[in-house]
């Protein structure tokens, strides 16, 4: 139950390697499934359509759980994250091909905490348009 | 439409607990496509100090939408569930989710108010142990778009 990454090598200001994570509609087909989420503009481009949407989105949850992989990955234990929020700024649209839409994240140590914790702020971009904004993890380092 | 207020402060206690299985883990992270062993091989979660594997940060909210389920299904609640978008997703956690912890979830209505054209709703749901360790608290933030606006307030 230890992050690998130690308080004391990291400082404010700091960014972490950017990843990027893939999402096509199979992946939102099992998402659904595996979360409990069936809301049809998830999967449905006549439901989504109808409802304003340009198409059909990714579960915002699907968004945040790539979030959350990133965090996980910097710090090597899912036990470290004490805090973890998002905002939701603009759905991410993903077309009907075998490609799908991508979703970038990157972070930043916003700032150190007391008990050996920091912030992290967190942004995901689709197709340059940022997905989530005003995120942000804290997390327990070593 | 209207949210109607009258259920500001609603509870609503999850029917039973929530067994958090390994079958079920390995389905999530699948889904997300996290390859971390720490969610799937139990030897690699005792070495890291857990009894068995854990859950990844964002699994809590198979029981917050659960609870959710549960408050916005009353029609009395005028809530259209197909304008329903999601626009926060906050978790403060006390420790992560492991395989076999048998869970108690409480979901509140927390706040209900308007924000231009569209509804705001917010649920908080509080997950401890049966034996009442508190593991996770989850507040969803859902936003009912109204008439013409667009899905980005």
């Amino acid at each position: 139950m230890t992050a690998t990454v130690k308080y004391a090598d990291v400082e404010v200001g700091q960014e972490l390697p950017e990843r990027t994570y893939p999402v096509r509609r199979i992946d939102l087909v099992r998402y659904a499934g595996a979360s409990g989420d069936f809301n049809e503009i998830h999967w449905n481009e006549r439901v989504a359509k109808s409802v304003g949407l340009p198409n059909v989105i990714a579960h915002g949850m699907f968004t945040m759980a790539e979030a959350g992989r990133y965090i996980t990955d910097w710090v090597g234990d899912p036990g470290a994250i004490v805090e973890f929020g998002v905002r939701f700024s603009t759905p991410v649209v993903v077309p009907d091909d075998d490609a799908g839409a991508e979703i970038v994240v990157s972070g930043a140590i916003r700032k150190k905490l007391e008990d050996n914790q920091v912030v992290v702020a967190l942004t995901a971009r689709s197709k340059g348009v940022k997905v989530l904004g005003g995120s942000t993890a804290v997390v327990r380092l070593g | 439409m209207a949210i109607n207020r009258d259920f500001l402060g609603r509870e609503y206690p999850a029917p039973e607990p929530y067994e958090v299985t390994r079958v079920k883990i390995r389905e999530f992270v699948e889904a997300i496509q996290d390859p971390n062993p720490i969610y799937t091989d139990t030897a690699v979660a005792r070495a890291a100090g857990y009894t068995d594997v854990v859950a990844p940060p964002t699994f809590p909210i198979i029981m917050g939408m659960e609870g959710a389920g549960q408050a916005i299904v009353d029609p009395e609640l005028r809530l259209d569930f197909s304008m329903v978008v999601h626009r926060e997703q906050r978790f403060e956690y006390s420790r992560p989710l492991e395989a076999g912890d048998l869970v108690h979830c409480v979901t509140r209505i927390s706040d209900i108010k308007a924000l231009g054209g569209n509804e705001l709703m917010t649920l908080d749901s509080e997950m401890s142990t049966v034996e009442g360790e508190h593991i996770v608290t989850a507040r969803n933030t859902i936003v009912v778009r109204g008439g013409a606006e667009d899905a980005e307030h």
